[in-house]
């Protein structure tokens, strides 16, 4: 075991092909996809490869991020995304310290600045951070000089998610240029739906949305450049026609209480994810979900767990992405 | 202390309010105008100062509507003293405070507070608006006779919309025995509900909730209705949207008593500005669209707009320094509003002689003659006076704002179009470090 181990400690990290295109890589902060050019993204992906092929090796674990600390500080409740963070910070040799807020900062004292400075002083090198509020990493991001990995924000972004995702789908679909995504859900209220907006379209792919209209986001409809086209498709089987991807998001359930949606009832009607809906998509087409799933609700439980979803391979790339994140912030191969 | 008579020389002199525009001289003595024109002029007798105003516009000292000088309550926000520092580094002789300080002003002893605060402290006029409602709360009437008769100019709950539709009608009602206007911020707070910023794409990029036009636009309907059915005077605060606007020509066409301002930044800045969740571009009513600003420029050269108010609203650095949700709404604006209007000059969208009014007369004539002859340069006119390069370019640099609000997302810009004098009274509140007096 020992000589194992010392083998592996001492064996490459990543493929020397990956260390030679570093150059790309030129972020101090990773807070949404909106800015990341498709090299990046590409950068990212291969990266992700390499710490795949790590995940395989009988000890997961590399010296990448040995010496260097890792926070994640969480102002919303979250299980699989905080582990999947702390896992790849971990697998990286990081040491890695968690940490949960007040979802409200309004309580005086320490402003949220504040609390990214202390974290700062205790040596922080990157922190992870979710909050409640979008937009908040950007207004911490200013003031720092560790990195921020933004764990989702708001309404705003959650670009790790979407990472993850776009490497689940180029793993099934080989490339993800000219795919149809058809993305089914609260698309207004969602995170996950914007970031992946972004780097579903940069990369080449047909987005479309369907959902109620109470819960598309304003201005989707009118030609602009401040945000990527896409389709809107109010009616599922039509949106559904043809697509090579097909995404559902969780409905919270205070949306019927806050009056978007008459009934969580007429909702499943009209918009869950059936096996006779996703019928219409194309064959081969795969079912993704950012969890955790709402059975029945938003997807049938036979979709979820049926053999076109790849939500538990989701999971399983989400550590893979978030050690290429780290490891790209980190430096490298510095 | 006895100030010198001032010849203020070879400026263009522009006083919309006697339709002139011209270069010329113009002479103050004992807190008054003397005299003015381009031809002679008689000089005092007495000893005097020269000003050297060649190039640059002299026009009656600006008038602002509305502003947030937060005394008392929130001092740590704005004081009268800094407030009215603030105004006269504007070119602004005349404010007018919103009572939605802590105690709001709703009682003619918080009246008699902020007017005796401003005689003491104050460097210009300082004139205040009074509560609508008790406490500002929306309930019920404040006592609206005590305060008009203890010197408040108008009534207002603005940093609040008037929710009630039956107060408000009330408030109307009862204003007219006394012929002060309601101002009103238009804001359907059930439509508005957790909004940062006007709703748009921009918001969905952003992941904020928006707040929508009509937001606005329903109240501004509601009290056209209202002003329509109680004859009362009606002055809409902030209007902001291309449907606003065409509400108000409406109802103007149709006769009601409505007068409506707009603010610099909504005339000059976009929902763009919010753009990487700069807090200083929260505003309320949020910053709108190109659409909306060419409506509102329309809307004040056509007259359906009268005024350009800043609703200078300054906050701490500390207020600001938040998540973009939880950073309160405003921007501190008296002291860019004319290097921020004058852009629209430049670029042709307005005359020289339409911004002065907006900035003169046009709030004169909403406040009445209860305070002399103001926004004017008529002979035996209060000596108020405001002289500006309409060429210097200068940066902001908040660090050197009179106010104690740097909460401004103009910070760091270049502005073409600077203040270079205030005279209040006879007397000179400000000076920019470049103009000569000898």
């Amino acid at each position: 075991m020992r000589e194992v181990k010392q083998k592996d400690e001492l064996a490459p990290e990543v493929k020397p092909e990956i260390l030679a295109t570093t150059s790309v890589w030129q972020r101090r902060h990773i807070l949404d996809l909106d800015d990341f050019a498709p090299a990046e993204i590409e950068l990212v992906l291969e990266t992700t490869d390499a710490m795949k092929e790590v995940l395989s090796r009988p000890i997961k674990k590399v010296p990448a991020l040995r010496g260097k600390t890792v926070i994640t500080l969480f102002y919303e409740s979250s299980t699989r995304t905080r582990s999947s963070f702390e896992l790849a910070a971990k697998n990286l040799s990081a040491d890695v310290i968690s940490l949960s807020a007040q979802a409200s900062s309004v309580v005086k004292g320490e402003s949220l600045v504040d609390t990214l400075a202390t974290l700062e002083a205790l040596g922080a090198d990157i922190v992870v951070m979710r909050h409640s509020h979008s937009g908040a990493p950007y207004i911490t991001a200013r003031y720092m000089r560790a990195s921020m990995v933004n764990a989702g924000d708001g309404w705003h972004a959650h670009p790790t998610q979407a990472l993850l995702d776009l490497y689940t789908i180029r793993e099934h679909k080989g490339s993800i240029r000219g795919l149809k995504v058809v993305i089914i859900g609260d698309i207004k209220h969602s995170r996950v739906a914007r970031s992946n907006i972004w780097g579903l379209t940069a990369m080449g792919a047909e987005v479309s949305v369907c959902c109620p209209f109470t819960l598309l986001p304003a201005g989707l409809d009118v030609v602009q450049h401040h945000f990527p086209k896409v389709h809107i498709e109010p009616e599922i089987e039509s949106a559904l026609c043809g697509a090579d991807v097909v995404m559902t998001l969780r409905l919270q359930q205070e949306r019927q209480q806050s009056g978007l949606l008459p009934s969580i009832r007429e909702y499943v009607k009209l918009y869950q994810l059936t096996e006779a809906r996703l019928a219409k998509a194309k064959a081969d087409a795969i079912v993704l979900h950012p969890g955790p799933v709402n059975e029945d609700i938003e997807i049938s439980l036979a979709v979820a767990q049926g053999p076109q979803s790849v939500i538990n391979e989701q999971i399983t790339n989400g550590v893979a992405v978030r050690m290429a994140l780290l490891y790209l912030l980190a430096g490298g191969s510095r | 202390m006895i100030t010198k008579p001032l010849l203020i020389q070879g400026g263009r002199i522009i006083d919309p309010s006697q339709g002139i525009d011209e270069i010329g001289n113009l002479i103050i003595s004992e807190g008054k105008i003397l005299g003015l024109g381009s031809g002679q002029v008689s000089l005092p007798d007495s000893d005097y100062d020269v000003l050297n105003a060649e190039g640059l516009i002299v026009c009656p000292g600006f008038i602002d509507l509305h502003c947030h000088l937060r005394q008392p309550g929130f001092e740590e926000k704005e004081t009268i003293s800094s407030g009215s520092r603030a105004a006269a580094r504007g070119g602004f002789t005349t404010i007018c405070c919103m009572p939605n300080t802590n105690p709001p002003l709703d009682s003619q002893a918080t009246i008699d507070y902020v007017k005796s605060v401003a005689a003491s402290e104050g460097v210009v006029r300082v004139l205040p608006v009074g509560c609508i409602s008790r406490g500002g709360k929306g309930k019920e009437l404040a006592e609206m006779g005590e305060l008009a008769q203890a010197g408040a100019i108008a009534f207002s709950d603005d940093g609040q919309p008037l929710r009630s539709s039956r107060l408000m009608r009330q408030a109307m009602e009862y204003s007219l025995a006394f012929g002060l206007p309601v101002i009103d911020h238009c804001e359907d707070t059930a439509l508005s509900e957790n909004g940062q910023m006007n709703e748009g794409i921009i918001a969905t990029r952003l992941g904020l909730c928006g707040i929508p036009a009509a937001a606005e636009e329903s109240i501004v309907a509601r009290d056209l209705a209202l002003a329509e059915l109680t004859g009362a005077r009606l002055h809409i605060a902030h209007t902001t949207t291309e449907g606003s606007v065409e509400l108000i020509r409406r109802a103007r066409e149709k006769g009601i008593r409505v007068t409506a301002e707009v603010t610099p930044h909504h005339l000059t800045l976009t929902e763009e500005k919010v753009l990487g969740y700069d807090t200083n571009a929260k505003v309320s009513p949020p910053l709108r669209t190109k659409r909306d600003i060419e409506a509102l420029i329309y809307g004040l050269k056509e007259g359906v707009i009268d005024i350009i108010a800043t609703d200078h609203a300054p906050h701490t650095g500390n207020d600001k320094l938040s998540e973009f949700a939880l950073a309160p709404f405003g921007i501190s604006g008296l002291e860019t509003a004319l290097g921020s209007l004058m852009s629209l000059v430049h670029a042709g969208e307005l005359t020289l002689a339409m911004l002065i009014a907006k900035l003169t007369c046009g709030p004169a004539k909403i406040i009445g003659t209860g305070y002399g002859k103001l926004g004017s340069l008529e002979v035996e006119a209060p000596a108020e006076v405001t002289i500006f390069d309409p060429n210097r370019e200068w940066l902001v640099d908040t660090s050197d704002f009179a106010s104690k609000g740097k909460n401004t997302p103009l910070n760091g810009e270049k502005l073409k179009g600077k203040v270079m004098a205030a005279i209040y009274q006879g007397k000179l509140v400000y000076k920019d470090e470049g103009l000569i007096i000898k």
